[in-house]
């Protein structure tokens, strides 16, 4: 075993732009594998529905082509986690397109290894039947329904299916859905390194440059990871970390303070020190990994929701603010009565009204408190977009001329911000699936596949 | 000789961040986090920061607070709320959860004050 291996995080999202300067200095440090995560649940469950990215094409061109390059002149595997935004095989080939354009571009040959993460709902259905299926976190639990009106659905990859890749030889490995993390703890833990040690490191580099003051997720790190300790070092000289920044940088986006799960594993960071060393740098030692079994695999799924059309504006007249909840109520009510040959469910309205309650919601302690004026939204969500559109018209029609009690601005309710005011936004989705599923090998959900380029 | 009068002060006076986060789709995780060893051990020993005031500020009951806890090595109070509606799902209006800490800010502390 080497004494040390080292992790050059490009950037906490691919596609928000790797700065050069901070990757030239990464690439000086010798890595031993270059990595960026590429995907979240965060943006919502419409990409995974949609099958749709949440940065441009040039952008993820950009970024790979650096990393690429970076990669050839380390002599270092490049791994990209999650591609193309949720990981599903959409993505992948998404991301696949690009990286045959950057390589035609450029005249490489490349060996690269797609890794998939879809999960057909077969083996769901055959698991929810073995009791395989449990809720994570406070998620209703699975059922068949549940999962017949599920149409995309991912399981987060561990370790196991990218060290899997790594041993073919493959100089870059476009990941499907993975833990953010596994991209590097993989390779640091196939070198040899303590499990405890690589997971936690690779928590704090899949989000670049956050874990440092000031914080940035569009900025490098390295992590170099020896047999007791590892090291984070920011690339930038405007960067530095601190004790205090790299441990509050692990709690952030995670339920537990101190504990956290991945598949066939308990990451315990209570016995963790955090120690100040010269550059900017910070070690940290005391990271725990416990083996679990049965081990578990995260699922995530989306289900259609239906089409939603949207009203942007504000109320500004203190007469009409006084009387808020009427007017809404009475245009919930009209538009109800006029579309009463339909069935419930096929439509649902509502307004989300910002300056009372359009952040918190039901969860906004001062919701009795109004200012000067709200913004408002009537947001409209049908099961085709026809629907949609026409149930926002109409109720945006009652909105603007509603006659209340002791009107004066009997012209219009409401100022729209946009002409046309109905916006129509498509499909939504909804996350139907937030599962562990109990598999029997950490890899067997994640078939590997060899591509050549060049 | 140094007497201690009770005062109470805002959290965000003392606190060096308060945020909020998506900690997966289906809850909500907020972050209070001290730059201070001093500070941060006299508001974790004031024990206001509890599951049933998150509970309280929030408007929802203690079972739905799925964790409050300090973490001593970050000098932080970690507390993460179930969602009742899931991160971009309709009728929902904060995707990633970032703008859920406000009413944190101003939870008063009782605070020492030397003199």
């Amino acid at each position: 075993m080497n004494q040390e291996f080292r992790c050059l995080s490009a950037i906490a999202m691919l596609g928000y732009g790797i700065p050069c300067e901070s990757l030239e200095r990464g690439i000086a440090c010798n890595p031993h594998m270059i990595g960026a995560d590429a995907g979240s649940t965060d943006a919502g469950p419409h990409k995974l529905g949609r099958g749709v990215p949440d940065v441009s094409k040039d952008a993820t061109f950009r970024d790979i082509r650096l990393m690429l390059s970076a990669g050839r002149r380390a002599g270092a595997p490049v791994i990209i986690g999650s591609c193309g935004g949720s990981g599903a095989r959409t993505h992948l080939e998404w991301t696949w397109e690009i990286v045959k354009e950057i390589a035609a571009q450029d005249n490489l040959s490349l060996r690269v290894a797609v890794i998939f993460a879809d999960i057909p709902h077969e083996r769901i259905g055959a698991a929810l039947e073995a009791g395989k299926v449990q809720p994570l976190g406070p998620v209703p639990a699975l059922t068949v329904e549940t999962l017949g009106r599920t149409t995309g659905m991912v399981a987060q990859m561990g370790a196991e299916p990218i060290i899997k890749a790594l041993d073919t030889g493959a100089e870059l490995i476009l990941a499907g859905r993975s833990c953010d993390a596994a991209i590097f703890a993989a390779p640091a833990i196939r070198h040899g390194m303590d499990r405890g040690l690589a997971w936690h490191m690779g928590e704090i580099l899949e989000c670049g440059a956050m874990c440092a003051e000031p914080g940035s997720a569009n900025d490098c790190m390295l992590g170099t990871i020896r047999s007791d300790s590892f090291e984070l070092q920011p690339l930038n000289p405007k960067r530095r970390c601190t004790p205090a920044s790299v441990a509050c940088h692990s709690l952030y986006e995670r339920s537990h303070p101190t504990i956290s799960f991945g598949p066939g594993h308990r990451l315990e960071l209570s016995g963790c020190s955090f120690e100040a060393l010269d550059g900017g740098r910070v070690k940290v030692s005391g990271s725990r990994l416990r083996e679990e079994q049965p081990i578990r695999v995260k699922l995530e799924g989306v289900a259609p929701a239906g089409f939603r059309t949207i009203v942007v504006g504000g109320v500004r007249d203190p007469i009409a603010l006084e009387r808020l909840d009427e007017i809404t109520d009475a245009v919930t009510t009209a538009t109800r009565e006029y579309h009463s040959h339909l069935r419930p469910g096929d439509y649902s309205l509502r307004f989300i009204v910002y300056g009372r309650d359009g952040v918190m919601g039901e969860r906004e302690p001062l919701a009795g408190q109004i200012g000067h004026e709200v913004g408002l939204v009537l947001d409209v969500v049908a099961r085709s977009q026809d629907l949609a559109n026409s149930v926002c018209a109409f109720a945006r029609s009652q909105l603007q001329h509603y006659h209340y009690e002791g009107i004066k601005a009997t012209a219009a309710n409401i100022a729209f911000a946009t002409a046309p005011s109905d916006i129509p936004c498509g499909e939504v989705f909804e996350f139907s699936v937030y599962h562990l599923l109990e598999v029997s090998s950490p890899a067997e959900l994640f078939p590997v596949e060899i591509r050549e380029l060049g | 000789m140094m007497t201690v009068r009770p005062n109470t002060v805002r959290l965000r006076d003392l606190a060096k961040i308060v945020r909020s986060k998506n900690s997966g789709p289906f809850e909500i995780t907020l972050d209070v986090v001290f730059d201070d060893p001093d500070v941060y051990r006299a508001v974790r020993d004031t024990n206001v920061l509890t599951r049933q005031l998150i509970a309280d500020l929030y408007g929802v009951t203690p079972d739905r607070v799925m964790v409050a806890e300090y973490f001593d090595a970050a000098m932080a109070f970690k507390a993460t709320l179930a969602r009742s509606i899931s991160s971009g799902g309709p009728g929902e209006t904060d995707t990633y959860g970032g703008q859920q800490a406000a009413p944190l800010l101003d939870v008063m502390i009782p605070y020492g004050d030397h003199q």
